[in-house]
């Protein structure tokens, strides 16, 4: 029991650790970054990592085609990962949350109704949905946050549908309908709060997800347009280096990689915390 | 059982005909269709014949009701890229998609249930502890790295495999590879899940007492009693696999469904996006349909 405990607080720490190393990173960026992260500097072109023959301390993970410098290009492109990755999550939850507590506190028609179109979606991939939504709108950090938002509610509708249902029927809710409480008082006041906790983790094992969306689809050409620095261009930049500078995606895919799984054991650490079903199982 | 399929039925072309709504509303009212098709120095005359033949004097919802009709006919509209209709590009590329999707999905099947079944067996064991590990920064993987990391160890240093295109066995490897890692981490942990949850199982401790070999337990007990829940897992997992082929295919350059469609959005090339849409939306409805045949196949309790 201890060793469980004392397992999922280390993932809380490692994981939260790290993310908050990046959030701030991405913060005070203008002060890290060691270079303007879109001044070009053509004599420059295609330096290697530090570590790397022919590479300097001056660029310490090297130069990508233009010349910018490929540290000072991945701490900015923070900025944009974690803005599109924690606002479209805000935005796909509370979606969810509305529409799944209306369906589980209202049942009937209005459960038939948002449920059979979270089924529908559901089994719609995202991606595609993000890609023909993007192909209409155009890209730009805006409207990723909406597409990604919109591409991912029924996730948060059908654990939150599940979830009211069952505490609907739960006697103290049933006590405040009895003395005459309004729904939207007992929303609030009774099934809100019990919902918190599953809410919590699974936003922020969404927050992975957006990420890996966001830098999917500006890997595809389909994200924040160029000259922009995000990891997800980055990368794909770096793919049509491939043969002469593998550092530039392999850079990109490393920050995008330690990102994501740090969010993610953030994330099962809360869980191992809140659900105590999965604190003995640990 | 019967029922479940003729839910099915029914629900699908009702999915279909949401799916197309949407993705036709999304695509005409973001764009209007005289500056896609017709350049700069169009004439009055252009325009009025391309007004006339799409219908855009008509009111939207009149628009969508003829793009319906013609779809029932299987005619989606002329593509700009290609010049002819756009159903014939999205045939063609089937093909290459559904290989690739085959061997990746056999990949995964057999790489997870094999993965899954050893980290069962060594539960809290130093391989356990290995493979889910593995499977959790798999989960953390983005598909499109994993595709360059490969290309540059087996096509670039090694010089095994080629970097892209299509052509014989060999260019298959590395796309089928990376598009199993999309599934290969969830696959192993479900498997594992199932395994350690049947090995409770009465029928089990029987077959133990019987004095089974654990080998045997494990091929004749457990895992035909897995594969119903790993087969539901693999129905919702199918439309992530036909995204994850998206990447895929435009990192190696496979030519299929997913680099048709992309190429389709960034030349706005609206009546072959609609079709490919279209067409994954029938593949994904399809294979539902046959995970579902499959299941009371498997299982005859379901079939009662």
């Amino acid at each position: 029991m201890a060793r469980s405990l004392f397992k999922g607080q280390l993932k809380l720490w490692l994981g939260g650790g790290f993310v908050l190393a990046v959030v701030l990173m991405a913060i005070f960026a203008d002060w890290i970054a060691p270079y303007d992260p879109y001044r070009q500097n053509l004599l420059m072109r295609l330096k290697p990592p530090a570590w790397m023959e022919g590479g300097s301390t001056r660029h310490l993970l090297g130069t990508d085609n233009y010349g910018r410098d490929l540290l000072s290009r991945l701490i900015y492109g923070a900025r944009i990962s974690l803005l599109v990755g924690v606002s479209s999550m805000v935005l796909s939850c509370t979606i969810g949350l509305v529409a799944g507590i209306f369906a589980g506190y209202k049942g009937g028609r209005c459960e038939q109704v948002i449920m059979r179109l979270a089924d529908a979606h559901m089994a719609f991939p995202d991606i595609l949905l993000a890609i023909v939504m993007v192909a209409a709108m155009g890209g730009g950090a805006f409207n990723l946050i909406l597409v990604l938002g919109i591409s991912r509610w029924m996730i948060y509708a059908r654990v939150i549908f599940g979830l009211t249902r069952s505490i609907k029927q739960r006697p103290f809710v049933e006590a405040a309908a009895s003395y005459g409480a309004k729904d939207v008082y007992i929303t609030f006041r009774h099934i809100l709060p019990q919902l918190v906790p599953v809410l919590t983790v699974l936003a922020a094992l969404q927050v992975a997800q957006m990420i890996l969306q966001e830098t999917a689809l500006s890997f595809l050409g389909l994200g924040v347009p160029p000259p922009a620095a995000t990891w997800g261009n980055i990368l794909a930049e770096g793919r049509d280096r491939l043969f002469v500078a593998p550092w530039i995606a392999n850079a990109a895919g490393l920050a995008i990689i330690l990102l994501v799984l740090s969010v993610n054991l953030f994330g099962n650490g809360l869980r191992e915390r809140f659900d105590p079903r999965m604190r003995q199982a640990a | 059982m019967l029922r479940t399929i003729a839910h099915r039925l029914t629900l699908a072309p009702l999915t279909l005909l949401l799916v197309s709504f949407v993705t036709f509303i999304i695509l005409r009212v973001t764009g209007n269709p005289v500056d896609i098709y017709l350049d700069i120095n169009r004439t009055p005359e252009q325009v009025a014949a391309l007004t006339e033949r799409l219908h855009l004097d008509k009111p939207l919802l009149v628009q969508y009701l003829i793009y319906l009709r013609d779809l029932v006919q299987g005619d989606f509209g002329q593509s700009l890229q290609y010049g002819g209709p756009a159903i014939d590009a999205v045939i063609t590329s089937i093909g290459p998609t559904l290989r690739l999707l085959s061997a990746a999905l056999l990949l995964a099947v057999t790489l997870g249930t094999v993965a899954g079944l050893v980290a069962a067996v060594y539960r809290d064991r130093f391989p356990d502890a290995v493979l889910s590990a593995l499977a959790v920064a798999g989960q953390s993987m983005p598909s499109f790295w994993l595709g360059i990391l490969l290309i540059q160890l087996f096509a670039l240093k090694m010089q095994w495999l080629p970097t892209s295109g299509s052509g014989g066995f060999k260019y298959l490897i590395l796309p089928a590879l990376t598009l199993s890692a999309v599934l290969l981490p969830n696959f192993m942990l479900v498997t594992r899940t199932a395994v350690l949850d049947l090995m409770n199982e009465q029928f089990v401790a029987t077959a133990r007492a019987k004095g089974l070999s654990r080998i045997r337990i494990l091929l004749t007990h457990i895992l035909p009693n897995a594969a119903n829940p790993l087969l539901s897992f693999l129905g919702i997992q199918i439309g992530t696999l036909m995204g994850g082929s998206i990447i895929t295919e435009s990192i190696f350059g496979w030519p299929g469904i997913g680099r048709l469609m992309i190429s389709a959005v960034s030349n706005r090339d609206a009546p072959v996006v609609l079709a490919t849409v279209f067409l994954v939306s029938i593949t994904i409805i399809l294979a539902n349909l046959v995970v579902d045949v499959l299941h009371s196949i498997i299982d005859p309790r379901i079939r009662h």
